[in-house]
């Protein structure tokens, strides 16, 4: 089916799963609300909340598979879009089954704090679907209002508290530039459409409009900030460290792999003709990024500050793959977002069921030994971080990630071979502090007496989870490699001018 | 070429320019947060009259209604709730570094401000001289508002109740404050 999105009804149906989940979540705020606040309301509408997560998983592959298209209008209908939202439902569902008994270790009572989760991811869904930049504007901001909440709902500690200011002051500031960059583009062409805007810049030949190009430049910036990429990246990690360990896990996969779909779609379908001068930034964007966050991860002692780094590190990773563009990169763009997420979640899982009362047990020394006591967290833990690296085998699919971007690089149009020998070398210095994790767990003499509580269900199910996904996966990859390949943009994503494209891209 | 406006409208666009851009200087320097705040309200109504002179007339109405009026009422209100009206207990807190690189920055809007002064527009986008009154004829007042907002960005005037819902519930959710049980 078609949908012609110029007709309310149809544009309805377009948004089916998004409203499904907007619909569901706001139900679940009122029965959030209904009771009063206690432990166990607030495991019901977080038990609630995952069912509904699955619904909409659902209702996103029903719209997959139907192989829907729509005309061009405001928002996409693509299985670029779908396999988005799987991956975002995935994280968010996961986030949920953690925050469960988190929360009540560290009696954070409302059930309101999943409805808002839901909420943020109903902003990421309209994200990576957005074709328009006012709906990108919206997109973003529904789902950074409810995470600026998240960060800070842990009142008791003043972590949470400064580290939800810092990110909701720079998120604001970010915000900003975002807008002002949208505005400019507006004014340069007429239009915020993706497709029109980009018909626009042929038409009325605009590739050295000044005012064009500051805008760019300005969105660039603003998205720099939302995806924590180098040198915009320096509120995460105090942001990361503050905010509630699950939260924590959310924002490092969903809010940044949101915002990544929405930028790669921008780039590719509304300024493909403008390749030659976003490429240069962007370029220069994903080296300093693979840099900056490896190197400084390096120094770190706290298990949290040093994923916060090691997910701007992978920022630049997934740089790499927009610099790309093409067709190529978008595959090798969600496989690497699958690979990431799930890394991602299972480290924090793992932070979550190790962690004591008052976001305590957070340094690397304190996993100490771990084998001798846990083996199980120990060796999923090492699964994770091996992935992280991009290990063969006993990485899973972190490595087959890694493996296709360097491929998608090397075979691009213009081939990305220095930016390709930064993302080897950097992945070898960020060895030193993955496998620093792996090497305290399973080396070092146990120093504190404290045997580490068992881990509830849920999050024991997500450790668990992610770790079957990243090794059964990582042996039988070819599944997940032919969906990512039929998962590109609609548009047309071809630069329209290559051979001035070529020329500028001599310079690297 | 240029088109020749009366002097009647140069001259109280230079007027409001004027007063828009000095308001704007006192409301940095000021010390105290109220007297700030009331700078920036001048400001705000000055370019109201500016957008109202470029026959933006809906915008300038919503200049003055939210940033003149909701949003400024709000700095008063926080400003007056915790008590920071006195200057003398507000510590200077903007060291030297601060001020070099608010000034840096400044320096970078003007350069790009003067890059997009310079950029050419291309003629097919801007309207004719009397655009609004054709509009106005065959829309009327209302239907220039309301044919944009409910037709062409309905996704996006939906998607704007769905953000400010999500703001009141995580206003609430912290402002309650008893997100955390007492241990």
């Amino acid at each position: 089916m078609n949908f012609d999105l110029t007709m309310p009804a149809q544009l309805t149906s377009a948004l089916g799963p998004d409203l499904l989940l907007m619909g569901g979540a706001m139900l679940l705020l009122l029965f959030a609300g209904w009771r009063p606040e206690s432990d166990e309301h607030q495991r019901t509408v977080g038990i609630l909340s995952m069912a509904l997560c699955i619904f909409t998983m659902v209702a996103v592959g029903y719209y997959a598979y139907a192989g829907y298209t729509a005309s061009v209008g405001v928002i996409a209908v693509d299985n670029f879009r779908w396999a988005t939202d799987e991956i975002l439902l995935i994280a968010t569902l996961g986030t949920i089954a953690m925050s469960l008994d988190y929360n009540v270790r560290e009696g954070i009572t409302p059930g309101e704090t999943h409805v808002l989760l839901l909420l943020a991811t109903s902003g990421m869904m309209i994200l990576a679907a957005a074709r328009d930049l006012i709906i990108v504007f919206l997109g973003i901001e529904l789902m950074s209002i409810a995470v600026y909440v998240l960060v800070g709902v842990n009142r008791r500690t003043e972590r949470s508290a400064e580290g939800a200011i810092k990110y909701f002051l720079l998120g604001a500031f970010s915000t900003a530039f975002l807008l002002y960059g949208i505005a400019l583009v507006y004014g340069a062409t007429g239009a915020t459409n993706f497709v029109e805007i980009r018909a626009n810049i042929v038409r009325f030949s605009l590739e050295h409009n000044g005012l064009l190009l500051v805008g760019i430049a300005l969105i660039l910036v603003g998205f720099g900030f939302k995806i924590a990429a180098a040198p915009f990246h320096m509120w995460a990690p105090d942001a990361y460290e503050g905010a509630p360990t699950p939260i924590t896990a959310y924002m490092a996969a969903a809010v940044k792999g949101a915002a990544f779909a929405a930028l790669f779609r921008l780039w590719l379908e509304a300024f493909p003709t403008l390749l030659y001068i976003w490429h240069e930034a962007v370029w220069w964007l994903a080296a300093i990024t693979m840099v900056v966050g490896n190197l400084v991860a390096l120094a770190q002692r706290n298990i949290k500050r040093l994923l916060a780094y090691s997910s701007i590190a992978h920022a630049g990773y997934i740089l790499v793959a927009i610099v790309v563009g093409t067709s190529l990169g978008s595959a090798a763009f969600m496989f690497y977002l699958f690979a990431y997420t799930i890394a991602t979640l299972g480290a924090f899982a793992v932070v979550v069921a190790l962690g004591r009362p008052g976001e305590d047990n957070m340094n690397i020394e304190d996993y100490a030994g771990l084998w001798s006591v846990r083996p199980g967290l120990a060796v999923a833990m090492a699964v994770f971080m091996l992935a992280l690296l991009g290990f063969p085998i006993f990485g899973g699919i972190g490595f087959f990630a890694k493996w296709y971007v360097l491929q998608a690089a090397l075979q691009a149009p213009f081939p990305q071979t220095r930016l390709a020998v930064l993302l080897v070398i950097t992945s070898v210095v960020s060895a030193g502090y993955y496998l620093y994790v792996v090497m305290v767990m399973f080396m070092k003499p146990r120093t504190s007496a404290v045997v580490p509580a068992r881990p509830s269900g849920w999050t024991r199910a997500v450790v668990w989870a992610s770790a079957a996904i990243i090794l059964i996966f990582g042996l039988f990859p070819d599944a997940i490699v032919a969906l990512t390949q039929r998962s590109e943009p609609s548009v047309n994503t071809q630069p329209a001018s290559p051979a001035r494209g070529h020329v500028a891209m001599q310079s690297h | 070429m240029e088109p020749h406006y009366p002097l009647f409208y140069v001259f109280h666009f230079y007027l409001f320019g004027v007063i828009a851009l000095a308001s704007a200087v006192v409301f940095v320097t000021r010390k105290s947060p109220v007297a700030a705040a009331l700078w920036l309200v001048n400001t705000m109504f000055s370019l109201a009259a500016l957008y109202v002179m470029l026959d933006a007339q809906f915008i300038g109405v919503m200049q003055v209604l939210v940033y003149a009026g909701a949003i400024m009422v709000v700095f008063l209100f926080v400003v007056m709730l915790l008590n920071l009206g006195h200057p003398s207990a507000l510590a200077d807190a903007r060291g030297l570094g601060w001020r070099l690189a608010a000034g840096l920055v400044g320096l970078g809007l003007l350069s790009e401000i003067m890059i997009i002064i310079r950029a050419k527009l291309p003629q097919q986008l801007i309207v004719p001289r009397d655009f609004n009154e054709q509009q106005l004829e065959k829309l009327n007042a209302v239907g220039m508002v309301a044919a944009p907002l409910f037709r062409d960005y309905l996704l996006a005037f939906e998607l704007t109740s769905v953000l400010l819902l999500v703001a009141i519930a995580g206003a609430v959710i912290l402002g309650r404050g008893r997100t955390v049980r007492a241990r």
